[in-house]
């Protein structure tokens, strides 16, 4: 999947717990010999990498705004809050190779001339909290005082940046209104790089091997390489390491054979979009090409759907699930959210009102823009591309009140 | 020129409605009495309704900016 060297998840096998940083550095040297900070700027820009969070931002063009500010120190806040169900590839990151999302902490706080570090890690991640925690304790001398671990409360919305600096100024961890962006104004009121703990542990490798190396991955129009989530029937799901533009065929291959025909796949997670299997099985998952056919990278989310689940069934847990992990603040994703999950379920389970699926077809044009973050554009997002993919199943369930898939449907209350 | 943007505080908006009925050329309001804004451009013609607009709502949640692009990093990245 990925022949470049090395890989970000190469060493010991994960079983063997967190590598230890005699392991890391026996394995990929010290870090270099810190430089002018802008050269690893530039460096980092010219690798094209893109932040591995969900929203793609360039990690060059985010250090370098920080970098610029006009005056004081600056803040790192490393983003190992994995709120995405279907995604497992930053906690398995932070818990097999912290050393390396240290390395591209330390270096990040090198870059952007910042004095404080923070460890944003999910308190559910156990391990990986443990894992990091170790880490630093064995790079007391190096870090000194610098860098701390906070755990942020579990929840969808608690790795957006806004809320995750929110949890560490004020331990709220609901997001706030934008500008200021934390880059403007963060943790303390300073500028502050949030960025997503396997975007850090890449620039580790960038700093060592250079931006050429990290171009050498990648067959598309998107150079280089991404950690993905793979789930649904196959054999070994699971968080691999893709060479960008690898298709979902590929993914599925390497996830071992499939054990029963496909109907779609979830890409990008639950902010992403579904893809009618046919049309997904040999796209490119390139960020670039993916933006260009309106669906997303985001996480590297890879979720297969059974032929024999139906996609409306699937879709109305998702929403139930945004719908519930609204940090409840903005009226449009409080009762948006609530109305499209509860009208998706009806639909679900045979219980549609007439105008469900028109109330569903103009609400989800009405989520995106309508929060203070996106996580209302997220269920939209998925919500329109569910009304395409499944389009059929849709007005099945609504003026047949049937499903193909044999659910048992309830007569109109 | 570059128009002026209006733009609404989405916390601080408890959906008291009052924009849409001063300023129905731009604001609409969705099911639940939330303001749908468009792209919020506002005309030369319409700024005095804007600037109305933006005095009366109860939560001081409108805004109006003179027109300036937005950039920067986004979510989570």
């Amino acid at each position: 999947m990925l022949h470049r060297k090395p890989g970000l998840l190469d060493g010991p096998p994960f079983a063997a717990g967190a590598e230890s940083l005699a392991a890391h550095h026996g394995r990929l040297g010290l870090l270099p010999a810190r430089r002018d900070r802008l050269e690893l700027v530039a460096t980092v820009e010219a690798s094209g990498l893109q932040g591995r969070g969900g929203a793609g931002f360039p990690v060059g063009r985010k250090w370098r705004t920080v970098a610029e500010r006009a005056r004081g120190h600056a803040v790192v806040l490393a983003n190992g809050a994995e709120g995405e169900p279907l995604s497992a590839k930053d906690r398995t990151l932070m818990a097999a190779r912290p050393h390396l999302v240290l390395d591209g902490a330390l270096l990040a706080a090198d870059a952007v001339g910042a004095d404080r570090i923070v460890l944003y890690v999910g308190e559910e991640h156990h391990t990986a909290a443990a894992a990091l925690d170790r880490a630093l304790g064995e790079r007391r001398r190096e870090f000194g005082r610098r860098a701390h671990l906070v755990q942020a409360p579990v929840g969808y919305v608690s790795g957006e940046e806004t809320a995750a600096v929110h949890y560490v100024n004020e331990a709220d961890a609901r997001p706030t209104t934008t500008p200021p962006r934390p880059f403007q104004a963060g943790v303390g009121g300073r500028a502050t790089l949030v960025q997503n703990v396997e975007s850090l542990a890449l620039t580790a490798l960038i700093a060592r091997f250079g931006d050429d190396w990290y171009r050498a991955a990648g067959r598309g129009s998107t150079a280089g390489s991404a950690l993905v989530t793979v789930s649904g029937p196959v054999p070994y799901p699971g968080v691999r390491e893709i060479e960008l533009g690898t298709t979902v065929g590929e993914v599925a291959a390497a996830a071992g054979h499939l054990r029963e025909p496909l109907e779609a796949v979830l890409v990008g997670g639950y902010f992403g979009a579904w893809a009618p299997i046919e049309e997904a099985w040999h796209a490119a998952l390139d960020p670039a090409a993916m933006r260009a056919a309106g669906l997303a990278f985001g996480c590297g989310v890879v979720g297969f759907l059974p032929r024999e689940v139906c996609g409306v069934t699937a879709t109305a847990r998702i929403l139930r699930y945004m719908a519930a992990a609204s940090s409840g603040q903005c009226g449009p994703c409080v009762f948006g959210l609530a109305a499209v999950a509860e009208a998706t379920t009806r639909l679900a389970t045979g219980a549609a009102f007439r105008d469900d699926l028109d109330r569903l077809n103009r609400w989800c044009g009405q989520l995106a823009g309508r929060g203070a973050c996106r996580h209302p554009d997220g269920a939209g997002g998925l919500l329109q591309s569910a009304l395409s993919v499944f389009g059929a199943e849709f007005a099945a369930h609504q003026w047949q009140r049937r499903c193909k898939h044999g659910n048992l449907l309830r007569k109109a209350a | 020129m570059v128009p002026d943007v209006i733009s609404v505080d989405r916390i601080r908006c408890d959906g008291h409605g009052l924009c849409a009925e001063l300023l129905p050329e731009l604001i609409d309001l969705d099911d639940w009495g939330y303001p749908l804004l468009g792209g919020g451009h506002v005309p030369y013609h319409l700024r005095d309704h804007a600037k109305r607009a933006v005095a009366a709502c109860p939560v001081q949640a409108l805004r109006l900016q003179a027109g300036v692009k937005t950039a920067g990093p986004g979510r989570k990245a």
